[in-house]
């Protein structure tokens, strides 16, 4: 399959502290990939690295066949990127319709612009929320928002932060289910996660990443069986 | 069939921009709210009729000073770059002003020529210093830190240009006394040129420019344009992950809230017929934030509004209160930031539009 991200001895450290040390790290178009560890592994500064949040101190970010390692974030997303973070990015005094407003004037007008706000109202459960100013919604609306905000005009590459971060149960299953319908529209998605459960009803491979370095990488039955993964991450039955 | 289709596109082209005078992102809409602003500028286009000839050249005053307010309001209220330095446009292009219409006189209508190139120069000087702001990564109260130094290092400059040596021309900059002796806008007129002295010309001058200026800010900020400097105002970092260059408009409304503040300074020259350094100073950079704070920074008619009755208020214990005004002021603006942050005439807006809610349900 062709790789829609391909990152190359991508290398970053802060001081002392090496957050990213050599990621050799590819993702194929279409797939739905997690990527687990336990906290201070790297994930986040990986996603920023991604983003253009931070400069890598060496190695390359391909991206859809173009090197991007040198551009600035927003250049990174009119690309295809796209990104939700664990904590809801939205605009809280502005109502519902217009965080989807601003999130998608810049590539639709008029009745399309329209149409695709209907279409993510819909798709979110936030038609009845329409006006209502975003910072009253629940905690799970609002990362609901924040999804339609990222998906709205099709990326080529979502990246999700902990999606599903301080959400019931029900809710949780419900992104899932969101997940999957926007992956089988085409959409490439990595998660950084730590709900396992989570990950089970959404990866189809896994990455374990640790001390800045990747440490195993598989579908979700390889990872949860993997002992090295279960030491330093998953832990065992009988600890 | 041709024909149609493009007389269609241009119509609804229209209709789209006059739809944008109500939304989101400005107090005010429907019928009642339109009225009301009729009613309104129908008073003060009858106001010259009641009044004399001075209390409208007052008037005139006031209204010079909007433009500064609405800009600041743009630049603030919607943007969230709070600039404590809009007085640096406002000088330079009052210096501009003078510098132009002295060396090249009233003729043919050059000192409306002198105003636009004033005003260019205002939003162009505010343009380099936001470049150099957000795209140094400049951000928060640092804006204000560095808009603050700005006018005072401008009034400093000026300040010291007494010597014969500073002159542009035929026009010296005359230090901290200031320029003075530049002829008032002129219009050319059949049968003789309109000179727009303190008075009811210049006063319905100003009245259409402040509603022109007014409609076209209500329209730009209910644009795509003033969607995302809302949003910038409210989560710069998500406006940055959703493709927009969040520096570039950053630096888009400060060179606006600059022109606006240029126009300001111009137009007071060409009233007043001088400048000084002081209006470059601290105090003079603390009072449009105060205008604008006690009305409502994030409502372009609660900034009109405010800016003009606190001017007045200003203006009236002034001569009755002295020095005491300032303190009057200050004591205002406190009041404001912790009784009603949202600002006094927005508060009172919405507190109506509750109210009229109510009756209605």
């Amino acid at each position: 399959m062709t790789e829609i991200l391909k990152v190359q001895g991508l290398r970053k450290a802060f001081g002392g502290v090496v957050v990213a040390n050599g990621i050799d790290f590819s993702l194929s178009k279409g797939a739905m990939h997690c990527l687990i560890g336990p906290n201070g592994a790297g994930k986040s500064s990986f996603f920023r690295l991604l983003l253009g949040e931070h400069a890598p101190d060496a190695g390359t970010i391909t991206f859809d066949g173009s090197d991007i390692t040198g551009l600035r974030s927003f250049q990174r997303i009119r690309r295809g990127i796209s990104v939700k973070f664990q904590v809801p990015g939205i605009f809280k005094a502005l109502s519902v319709r217009q965080n989807l407003e601003v999130a998608f004037q810049d590539h639709l007008h008029g009745h399309s612009l329209s149409a695709t706000i209907r279409e993510m109202l819909d798709f979110t459960d936030l038609r009845a929320e329409e006006m209502t100013p975003a910072g009253i919604l629940s905690h799970g609306q609002q990362q609901w928002l924040e999804i339609a905000m990222a998906v709205g005009v099709e990326p080529k590459l979502l990246l999700l932060d902990e999606p599903t971060a301080g959400m019931s149960p029900d809710e949780t299953r419900k992104t899932g289910e969101m997940l999957h319908e926007l992956n089988g529209r085409g959409i490439t998605i990595l998660a950084v996660e730590h709900d396992m459960a989570f990950v089970e009803q959404i990866a189809k491979r896994v990455t374990v990443l640790h001390f800045g370095s990747i440490f195993a990488e598989g579908t979700i039955t390889e990872i949860i069986d993997h002992p090295g993964v279960q030491e330093i991450y998953l832990g065992t039955a009988d600890v | 069939m041709t024909l149609n289709t493009t007389d269609t596109v241009p119509r609804s082209r229209a209709r789209r921009l006059f739809s944008r005078l109500e939304g989101p992102q400005t107090m005010g809409s429907g019928p009642a709210f339109w009225t009301v602003a009729a009613l309104v500028l129908g008073v003060a286009a009858a106001y010259p009729l009641i009044a004399d000839a001075w209390t409208v050249g007052n008037a005139a005053y006031f209204l010079i000073w909007t433009f500064m307010a609405m800009g600041l309001g743009v630049v603030w209220g919607y943007a969230g770059a709070l600039s404590f330095g809009q007085t640096a446009f406002f000088g330079l292009a009052g210096y501009a002003y003078g510098v132009i219409t002295i060396n090249l006189g009233t003729a043919y209508g050059l000192t409306i020529v002198a105003l636009l190139l004033s005003v260019a120069i205002g939003g162009l000087f505010a343009l380099v210093i936001g470049y150099f702001m957000f795209y140094g990564r400049i951000q928060g109260v640092f804006i204000g830190i560095v808009t603050l130094s700005v006018t005072l290092v401008l009034e400093t400059f000026m300040a010291q240009t007494a010597g014969p040596q500073w002159r542009i021309g035929e026009a010296r900059l005359n230090g901290f006394n200031g320029m003075s002796g530049m002829p008032p806008l002129t219009l050319p007129w059949f049968g003789g040129d309109i000179v727009l002295y303190p008075g009811p010309p210049l006063y319905y001058l100003l009245l259409g420019l402040v509603v022109i200026c007014y409609l076209g800010l209500r329209i730009l900020l209910n644009s795509p344009f003033g969607n995302v400097l809302v949003a910038i105002r409210e989560n710069p970092h998500r406006v940055g992950m959703l493709g927009y260059d969040v520096r570039l408009y950053q630096m888009l409304a400060f060179g606006i809230g600059g022109a606006f503040a240029a126009l300001s300074g111009a137009l007071y020259t060409a009233w007043g017929q001088y400048i000084t350094p002081s209006s470059m100073g601290l105090t003079s950079a603390a009072l449009p934030i105060v205008w604008v704070a006690v009305g409502g920074r994030r409502d372009i008619t609660a900034t009109l509004i405010g800016t003009l009755v606190v001017l007045a208020g200003f203006q009236t214990l002034t001569i009755y209160g002295s020095q005491y005004a300032l303190v009057v002021m200050g004591a205002l603006l406190l009041v404001t930031v912790l009784a009603a942050p949202q600002g006094l005439i927005v508060g009172a807006m919405t507190l109506l539009g509750r109210l009229f809610q109510r009756s209605k349900t």
